[in-house]
């Protein structure tokens, strides 16, 4: 008996590839936990995602459905899983499910399934679509932003903007065109991807960084951890990041979660301007896939937000260590085909 | 003109800057300068320690210091200077 607390959780987002999910990074800060002793069922997507074969990190894994055939069919089939293994806590990790699983909360919570999730109506403000009235309510510097449905939109809007702009997906993907041709191209190639509308954002010329954060949901910042991409890659994913010591962006975290009362996990991206201001572009409403960095500095915030779903008392961390580097690496993991087999015929392994 | 407080010096002459995350590799007359910086010396004291070691003029000293000086403010490794 090693006297921690024997938790089943769920996790999604166990495609560790080179456009990475949080999934392992996730289960790796849970596996590491000091209080809880855990089974974690996998629930993937599609069958190559690499973190369903991670026997040492996922004890059992489901095929679900995509919720865009329906938050029923996904909600069912989560509700179904957890019949056979009773699951204490689901940790979502995509961007596109999270809101199935906020509107199915109660249901979740009536069949003993814990979550903690943003409310949806923050879910919602915080949309790419509408941050600049987000910046306006909550007193954010926000680039201006405009979603844009078709490409023709592109050429009435032109006067609203000057080149380079960002174009960006609903859920994921941002390009920077530099002219009509390139905005073109991008639209198409993003529509095409993630559907409509596309985000066009005022380019701000700057460095990217970014926080890992989660709020309690009563405004307190339970932890927080800024990071500088080190090492970017072709998808504009972090390789590798460094924790930073800026205290005006712990400051600034601070401030949006107090005033949204944000519950759950969640990435601020940021870009400190030339001139040393702070510009707003993105709030992601989960768990990022580099979250294993606060862990590695001291913040275990997977472990924090499971404790928050269990209704456990949580102290909020104080400290990080500043200076700490993640890199990431590629790994080839050998399985047999009997096991893509199984997986693929009964959506179980 | 002073380093920023949380600027790191090892004494390989590897500088981290942990606001930014940037690191940069200084060569023994740099880390030099920097040390005695760090120790509080004024540039007068700075440069009649470089000269009195090194076989360098005043002058030129003072050239190749400003040069450095504007590196390190360009790198916002600098306290404001107000």
């Amino acid at each position: 008996m090693n006297g921690k607390r024997k938790l089943t959780i769920a996790v999604t987002g166990l495609n560790n590839t080179d456009n990475p999910g949080p999934g392992i990074p996730v289960i790796r800060a849970l596996r590491e936990s000091q209080d809880f002793d855990v089974r974690i069922i996998g629930m993937a997507y599609e069958n190559l995602e690499p973190g369903i074969y991670m026997h040492d990190m996922v004890d059992k894994t489901y095929r679900v459905p995509y919720p865009s055939e329906g938050t029923d069919m996904l909600l069912n089939r989560v509700l179904d899983i957890s019949k056979i293994e009773k699951i204490d806590v689901l940790i979502p990790n995509f961007d596109a499910e999270l809101l199935a699983f906020m509107k199915s909360r109660k249901k979740l919570a009536d069949a003993g399934i814990h979550t903690f999730l943003p409310e949806i109506d923050r879910f919602e403000e915080r949309n790419k679509n509408n941050l600049p009235d987000f910046g306006k309510k909550y007193g954010f510097k926000v680039p201006s932003g405009q979603p844009v449905t078709n490409p023709e939109e592109l050429k009435e809007i032109k006067e609203d903007f000057d080149y380079p702009v960002v174009l960006k997906g609903k859920f994921y993907d941002a390009y920077i065109a530099n002219n009509d041709d390139q905005a073109a191209m991008y639209f198409h190639k993003i529509s095409a991807k993630w559907g409509l509308p596309v985000i066009i954002q005022e380019y701000i010329r700057g460095t990217e960084v970014n926080v890992v954060a989660l709020g309690d949901g009563n405004g307190n910042t339970v932890g927080a951890v800024p990071m500088r991409k080190l090492y970017i890659t072709d998808k504009g994913k972090a390789w590798a990041g460094i924790t930073l010591d800026d205290e005006r962006m712990l400051e600034l975290t601070h401030r949006l979660i107090g005033a949204t009362k944000w519950r759950g996990g969640m990435e601020l991206e940021l870009i400190r301007s030339d001139d040393d201001e702070f510009y707003l572009i993105e709030i992601n409403p989960r768990i990022p896939a580099w979250v294993y960095l606060a862990v590695g500095a001291g913040q275990n915030l997977p472990e924090a937000l499971v404790k928050l779903a269990l209704g456990m008392e949580v102290s909020p961390f104080t400290e990080y260590k500043k200076g700490i580097i993640f890199v990431r690496y590629s790994f080839d993991l050998i399985t047999d085909i009997n096991e893509f087999e199984k997986l693929s015929i009964s959506g179980i392994l | 003109m002073k380093l920023k407080r949380n600027i790191a010096v090892s004494e390989s002459g590897f500088l981290f800057d942990p606001t930014s995350g940037e690191s940069y590799s200084l060569n023994e007359q740099g880390l030099e300068i920097l040390n005695l910086m760090k120790e509080g010396k004024s540039t007068p004291e700075v440069n009649e320690y470089m000269t009195e070691t090194y076989d360098i003029s005043s002058d030129e000293f003072e050239k190749y210091y400003l040069d450095f000086m504007g590196l390190l403010r360009q790198f916002k490794l600098l306290e404001d200077e107000r």
